[in-house]
């Protein structure tokens, strides 16, 4: 199994969550994130003080999906949530050893 | 306040020929019965201290909150609703006769401790404020809602650090030896700045509070944000507002509820409350898009806050004023004292590197003084004064002086009154929190509290 | 690739953060979380009802960086969120197995 974790833009979330159910994904969660890679801070002013603010609102989207869904997933999030301008966020995948689901205690791949 | 009330002679007179039926027939109901209170002027003074303590909480309460940092809004919130607990107790056992009773020129008396003689003398008998047709009860209750935000605007200037103990115990001192004087000198009937007293030696205009409240409040916010010093991390760590959201809410309160601070200063209800009112409400609206024209100019954006702390930038300029400038020169007098409070907001506090958390000096000691001054200019005799020549506009540059001495008078007694204060308070309690309680929160270390909650 | 997953207290975001981008390792992901390992939570009561807040706040700091970095940003990290009270945080390190950047569809390095 993999973790896909996404950073998106907030606007690009429901056109993901809808291609993403449809591409198969029984699940996801979704945490509001600030984070900054290349994308320039914005300049905030408040009576005079200024302030960088590297950190932009972002959301981040995790989904748990078994080793064959993998790429068709990675797909489906690159194809719907580029825009093409800088601050489309990242995409990371790192390996899950188990996932239980806590109701009926199932694990692997029937919990996801 | 209370002698422009002259004219109520008539009027009272006026109301009650046309009553005199009802007021007979309770007399022969009630043989101790009350004098007859006009209830127009009693309907408006309800209102008007209703609106004014509105502007403590949430007003002011949600102005500052949402300009703190997270984990110190209920710091910000309990500074102001505690104020309104502690400094209406005092009013009532001591404050309103230090303020208001006697008849020095420097300070009240302890005639009305515990209220005696403002609260009904025999049964149903209501004492009355002079000829203004309205109960003492009633001038008494509307005087106590500024003895409560006058404080609470200081809260501004120490948000975020102030040990609560120590502040409590401030505002208590600072109440009695900074703001009840000078509430006399000003307006009290023969206070020695009072503009109806025509035995005063400087007979400063000040209608609604622009010494009383703004200049003592926004000084003293200086002298403390120098004496405490910055918050930790101040110019280092950003320190943005947390939620504008309530901020703009605030301001948007503080607005309408100055309507009954200046409109209520007429005590009745009539055309000098409407001037109150009228000039009031143009002076925040030329305050609003002066600031945030700045802004507009200065980088290109219009600010939330900038249009928040405009609004509310005129409504400071145009209180001593209100009772006595038309609405359209109130607009001009806001517009300039505007530029001067957004230059002590932007350019002058980075220059002198005070750490004013919220501006209460920025805002309320600068625009205070600019307003005090500016009224010496733009007064007339149009609005209830006819025959008496009050501003530069009507030809009488003299008034300036007496504006200045009230500026100047404002300024002594609240540097003095303050550092006094927090010296010996430094000395015995500490004024500050602990750093590693500043770091975690006022709202944990101060309250146990927190204002946004995990669960 | 790894994933550093630090916990920190929120007022050492900033030194952190300019540490970081000083050693030229740029991008992160910050969310807002509540937590406790060591550190005591406090004591709050509302209305006599007294409850342990044992969930305190912190700010979860993440990035990904090349293996070759790992130590170096650990480093980084500990000496610049470090204050030497309890409360201080802990590090995670997890690896990750691939990295997309949405915009390109760039993978590998080049894609951190």
């Amino acid at each position: 199994m993999k973790k896909i974790e996404a950073i998106i833009r907030h606007f690009k979330l429901e056109e993901v969550k809808d291609a993403l159910t449809q591409a198969g994904a029984h699940g996801m969660t979704v945490t509001e994130v600030r984070g900054f890679g290349r994308q320039k801070g914005q300049k905030e002013q408040y009576r005079g003080a200024e302030y960088v603010v590297d950190f932009l609102p972002k959301v981040k989207l995790e989904v748990i999906v078994s080793d064959s869904d993998k790429a068709k997933i990675v797909d489906t999030i690159l194809m719907t949530a580029r825009t093409g301008q800088i601050g489309d966020g990242k995409i990371f995948i790192s390996h899950v050893s188990e996932s239980i689901r806590i109701r009926t205690g199932e694990s692997d791949e029937s919990s996801i | 306040m209370l002698a422009r009330m002259r004219y109520w002679g008539l009027a009272t007179t006026a109301m009650l020929l046309c009553c005199s039926n009802s007021v007979f027939a309770e007399e022969t109901a009630a043989p101790a019965a009350a004098p007859a209170f006009d209830t127009g002027n009693v309907a408006w003074m309800l209102t008007s201290s209703a609106l004014v303590l509105m502007m403590t909480a949430p007003g002011l309460a949600l102005f500052y909150g949402g300009l703190v940092r997270k984990k110190n809004i209920l710091s910000v919130f309990m500074q102001c609703l505690f104020l309104m607990g502690l400094m209406s107790v005092i009013w009532a056992v001591y404050g309103f006769s230090l303020s208001f009773g006697g008849t020095s020129p420097y300070i009240g008396n302890f005639d009305h401790v515990l209220l005696k003689d403002i609260l009904p003398t025999a049964p149903g008998v209501w004492p009355a404020q002079g000829t203004t047709g309205i109960p003492k009860a009633l001038f008494m209750a509307f005087q106590g809602m500024f003895f409560i935000i006058t404080p609470a605007l200081i809260c501004g200037a120490f948000a975020e650090r102030m040990k609560f103990s120590t502040m409590c115990v401030f505002m208590i001192l600072w109440g009695t030896f900074v703001y009840c004087p000078i509430a006399h000198w000003v307006w009290a009937d023969t206070g020695w700045l009072c503009e109806w007293n025509t035995a005063a030696p400087y007979r400063a205009i000040d209608f609604a509070g622009g010494t009383v409240v703004h200049i003592t409040s926004g000084i003293s916010a200086l002298v403390c944000c120098l004496i405490m010093g910055k918050r930790l991390g101040f110019g280092q760590e950003p320190m943005p507002p947390h939620n504008l959201t309530y901020t703009a809410v605030g301001a948007a309160m503080l607005w309408m509820g100055w309507f009954g601070f200046n409109g209520g200063s007429a005590v009745g209800s009539n055309a000098l409350a409407v001037n109150g009112m009228v000039s009031t409400h143009f002076a925040a609206a030329a305050g609003l898009i002066t600031w945030a024209g700045l802004e507009w100019i200065q980088r290109g954006k219009a600010s939330v806050l900038g249009a928040c702390s405009g609004a509310v930038a005129g409504l400071v300029l145009i209180t001593p004023g209100s009772g006595t400038v038309t609405a359209m020169w109130a607009m001009v007098l806001a517009v300039i004292g505007t530029c001067v409070c957004y230059w002590a907001c932007t350019t002058l506090k980075s220059k002198m590197k005070y750490d004013d958390s919220l501006d209460a000096f920025g805002v309320h000691g600068v625009g205070g003084i600019t307003g005090a001054l500016l009224t010496g200019v733009f007064a007339t005799e149009m609005v209830t004064n006819p025959g008496r020549k009050l501003g530069g506009i009507d030809g009488n540059w003299a008034q300036l002086v007496p504006q200045a001495v009230s500026v100047a008078a404002a300024i002594g007694i609240a540097v003095v009154g303050t550092t006094v204060i927090l010296k010996i308070l430094d000395a015995t309690m500490g004024l500050r929190v602990t750093q590693d309680d500043e770091v975690q929160g006022l709202d944990v270390t101060q309250h146990g509290e927190e204002g946004y909650i995990f669960y | 690739m790894k994933k550093i997953e630090a916990v920190i207290r929120h007022f050492k975001l900033e030194e952190v953060k300019n540490a970081l981008t000083a050693a030229n390792i740029v991008g992160m992901t910050v969310t807002e979380v509540r937590g406790f390992g060591r550190q005591r939570g406090h004591k709050e009561q509302y209305r006599g009802a007294e409850y342990t807040v044992d969930f305190l706040p912190k700010l979860k700091v993440e990035l990904v960086v090349n293996d070759e970095e790992v130590e170096k940003a650990v480093k980084i990290i500990i000496e610049s969120a470090r204050t030497g009270k309890v409360g201080d945080g802990k590090i995670f390190i997890t690896p990750i197995d691939e990295v997309v950047r949405i915009r390109t569809g760039e993978t590998g390095s080049t894609a951190i």
